[in-house]
């Protein structure tokens, strides 16, 4: 569980750390916190996997990665679960869930692959098909043509009251 | 950007340190002075070659909660609805694909689950489309990391 010191401590990091020598101590300053109980909390939350990584965020675009596909198959509800983690140990599959049926959305089974291009995306999602059988099962590739908005999900005071 | 920042940008995907003088120890293991690796980790940030520095959060864990939903929006629509959804602030993301559910977009929210679902009834009102939702059921571990 965290309390009001660690919510006050991740509202205090979510726009990024400072790019100092002592850079738990900055936070510490802002926070009204020693540099040790700011590295005890954080080194905490990390475990407890509320901070899931602290490093670099990327910008895909950014770094040439400009296809991006959405690949939905339908498999068996029995299959899922093992699909799912074989595929997810591809090293350029960048997210995958499994996710619910819709009415005339019959795809339970999503993956993401970024990619510089989109031939070298295809190329990848024919490494996939092929090592986890996934031939015979419908599938629909869905790249993105245009971002129109991304951020990150920001953790706001408001919503920290006592929660 | 040059081999340098490539392998900084590569080596802190992986992590940072959590300790009292956390560039000194990743400097060091890039081969760098803990000077070089502030400069520059600044100099990408500011170029916005990098777009944040610091933590990335599990949502769910935080008391949020968030959902992939998508509509197919007609052409003759598009920027209009593309501009409802957007207007909300609960939606994160958002994506054309090429599929006749043509608009792809995450729905975050810090409060209850209650709220996503508030948010979804308000998009289809001001839209007249249906919105398909489609929260995860399970999530598979990947490796996030991407090759600069």
């Amino acid at each position: 569980m965290i309390d009001s010191r660690d919510r006050q401590l991740l509202e205090h990091i979510q726009l990024g750390l400072p790019v100092c020598s002592r850079p738990y101590l900055e936070i510490g300053r802002l926070c009204d916190m020693p540099e040790t109980e700011v590295i005890e909390r954080l080194t905490r939350l990390k475990q407890q996997g509320l901070i899931k990584r602290m490093g670099v965020i990327v910008k895909h675009r950014q770094l040439g990665y400009r296809a991006n596909a959405m690949i939905v198959w339908n498999v068996p509800d029995n299959l899922v679960k093992q699909l799912g983690g074989h595929i997810s140990r591809f090293s350029f599959v960048t997210l995958c869930y499994q996710r619910p049926r819709q009415p005339e959305w019959p795809y339970n089974l999503y993956c993401m692959i970024h990619g510089k291009d989109k031939a070298t995306v295809l190329n990848q999602l024919e490494q996939i098909v092929e090592a986890c059988g996934l031939s015979s099962f419908d599938k629909e590739i869905l790249f993105s043509s245009r971002c129109f908005k991304q951020r990150g999900a920001l953790y706001q005071n408001t919503a920290l009251a006592d929660g | 950007m040059d081999e340098i920042d490539k392998q900084i940008i590569n080596a802190l995907q992986d992590g940072f340190p959590i300790c009292d003088a956390p560039y000194q120890q990743a400097a060091a293991q890039l081969g760098l002075s803990e000077q070089d690796l502030i400069s520059r980790l600044k100099a990408l940030l500011d170029n916005g070659a990098l777009t944040r520095f610091g933590p990335l959060y599990n949502a769910e864990q935080m008391g949020g909660a968030l959902t992939l939903a998508a509509v197919k929006a007609p052409i003759d629509r598009f920027d209009e609805v593309t501009e409802i959804i957007n207007g909300f602030p609960e939606v994160a993301h958002n994506y054309a694909r090429n599929h006749e559910l043509n608009m792809w977009f995450v729905i975050a929210t810090q409060q209850t689950p209650e709220q996503i679902q508030q948010t979804i009834n308000a998009i289809e009102r001001l839209t007249s489309l249906t919105v398909y939702n489609m929260p995860k059921k399970k999530e598979y571990f990947v490796n996030l990391k991407l090759e600069a």
